[in-house]
């Protein structure tokens, strides 16, 4: 029986837990028309400025890195079979479709999220422990406004852009490759990654990333909005916060290529 | 007689079937200083988070300037937490900006004051605080009294009818807090303010109430003039005014301790 209702209280739990995401998310995209220039506060969009450079520009680096290594790792793989067939050309294939439909977006969302993501929660769960939170609502501010909303735009903004650099840096170690092993000189590689991929495989991507992108902030803002108690329940609130949110963003892409793959076969 | 300036009335909270506050009743007049006195764990910071609309009660309700503050609408709700400041014990200031900034958040975002005049009325408000020099500087460059006082200039920047304090004095030297005590004193003077001290800080107490209220277990169980406050025969305010652990007397070391000092029969600072 404490079988059942421990799986009975899970699940209410995680239902619960969804419902507060759905919630939050209706709050914050009626925040967003508040933070955006032109229409909001000035010191609103600055923050969302301020967000897009710690959210894109400092993962750069990062992105370039992972996209390159798992780009060339991807080559190598496929080279090591289709090399058999005669079919070394198709690592082009493998690489470019690969990279637009699947990797470009999953690795900028795992790297966003393990960056941005805790930095999200801690931020708000030490605003939460130190009564910031607390002190906006009294000021009659709202914290979604107030903290989320900027960090929405940011994301959402920032996190197609970073997806299609890794698409870029991911494909260019493709071409590293293809002339370390056949001379392929780059401009034939570009044609060939044009001839195999569609628009449909990098807007697909891209649409990807905007949803990624939308769990990765309401999760770690969700996380933090939690915090109850002192700065442990911070630490733990960040851990959270990246397992949840590449969690989430995993079932997400699986739902997404899913639906990609039989809306293809229609 | 004026209504009230805060009515709390019949307010039940309780945490996971834990009551934590039990049928309280009280009434805050205006430009009057309560304090609410209690022990760790009395209930006297639910009923402060309660008055400011953080948290919702179980049963009761709570009237600012004579109004619901559970059941009105939110614009409602916005106008009348305008009219409130609320400093609270940790500070809450916002780390990313400088003292002159937290201070201006409230002007800058609910008010449509130019710029210029928000600057004017920033610097008067630090000055009134003794803070005017320490105006660039970061939360974090700031002392425990600074940043208690800085927390006060943004509660009072919006020229709020009502100020709450939670624990002002806590992690204060004597000094720093009879200072404050002494901002307290001077605010309601200047600013004609209603407020609200909880603390549980009996000097404190002493020093600046107009009133005083205890709770007890979530019970409130006397709300009296401080002087009379002073002399109750109470047996619960007794033993916080003489500062008796509730369960000192059961500590098998204390037992054996007081056997030795025969004669002796209470304990007095």
């Amino acid at each position: 029986m404490n079988v059942l209702e421990d799986i009975g209280a899970g699940v209410v739990r995680n239902f619960a837990y969804v419902g507060g995401l759905t919630e939050q998310f209706w709050s914050g995209v009626r925040a967003l028309p508040r933070v955006l220039p032109l229409l909001g506060k000035r010191s609103r969009w600055q923050a969302s400025i301020r967000q897009m450079a710690a959210i894109g520009v400092a993962a750069l680096p990062m992105i370039a890195v992972m996209a390159a290594s798992t780009g060339m790792i991807l080559a190598l793989q496929g080279a090591a079979e289709l090399r058999r067939f005669g079919a070394l050309r198709y690592v082009i294939d493998l690489v470019a479709v690969g990279f637009t439909r699947e990797l470009g977006p999953l690795l900028t969302a795992i790297v966003v999220s393990g960056r941005s993501g805790s930095a999200f929660s801690a931020e708000i769960g030490t605003m939460v422990v130190t009564s910031e939170i607390d002190a906006l609502r009294t000021m009659a501010l709202d914290p979604i406004e107030f903290v989320l909303a900027p960090k929405y735009l940011a994301a959402i903004v920032m996190v197609p852009c970073l997806t299609i650099m890794c698409n870029v840096f991911g494909i260019l170690a493709g071409a590293g490759f293809m002339y370390l092993s056949t001379k392929m000189a780059l401009g034939i590689y570009v044609k060939y990654v044009l001839d195999s991929i569609y628009l449909r495989d990098v807007l697909g991507g891209l649409l990807k990333s905007l949803a990624f992108a939308t769990i990765i902030v309401h999760v770690g803002c969700m996380e933090g909005f939690k915090v109850r108690g002192g700065p442990e329940a911070v630490g733990r609130s960040t851990t959270s916060a990246v397992v949840r949110s590449t969690f989430l963003v995993i079932l997400a892409d699986l739902f997404f290529t899913a639906f990609f793959y039989l809306a293809r076969l229609q | 007689m004026a209504s009230p300036a805060i009515s709390v009335r019949d307010l039940s909270v309780s945490y996971e079937g834990h009551q934590v506050l039990d049928r309280v009743n009280l009434e805050i007049r205006p430009n009057e200083i309560m304090v609410l006195l209690g022990g760790s764990g009395s209930g006297k910071t639910t009923l402060l988070r309660q008055i400011i609309g953080l948290e919702r009660p179980d049963s009761g309700s709570i009237l600012i300037r004579n109004v619901d503050i559970n059941n009105c609408a939110p614009e409602e709700l916005k106008q009348i937490r305008r009219r409130i400041g609320v400093a609270f014990q940790e500070s809450a200031l916002f780390n990313s900006m400088t003292t002159e900034e937290n201070v201006a958040l409230p002007l800058q975002e609910l008010t449509d004051v130019a710029e210029p005049v928000i600057e004017i009325m920033v610097y008067l408000t630090l000055a009134a605080v003794g803070l005017a020099e320490a105006r660039k500087l970061m939360p974090h460059e700031l002392s425990g009294g600074m940043k208690k006082r800085a927390a006060v200039a943004r509660a009072i920047v919006m020229d709020p009818d009502i100020l709450v304090f939670d624990e002002p004095s806590a992690g204060l030297d004597p000094i720093v807090s009879a200072e404050l005590d002494e901002l307290i004193l001077f605010l309601k003077k200047a600013f004609r303010m209603t407020i609200l001290v909880v603390t549980h800080e009996i000097s404190s107490a002493f020093r600046i109430a107009d009133r005083i209220a205890m709770l007890y277990k979530g019970s409130l169980i006397a709300v009296e003039d401080k002087d009379r406050f002073r002399g109750s025969t109470d047996l619960q305010i007794r033993q916080f005014l003489d500062r008796i652990p509730d369960k000192l007397g059961e500590v098998p070391a204390v037992q054996e301790h007081l056997r030795e000092l025969s004669g002796i029969t209470g304990v007095r600072e």
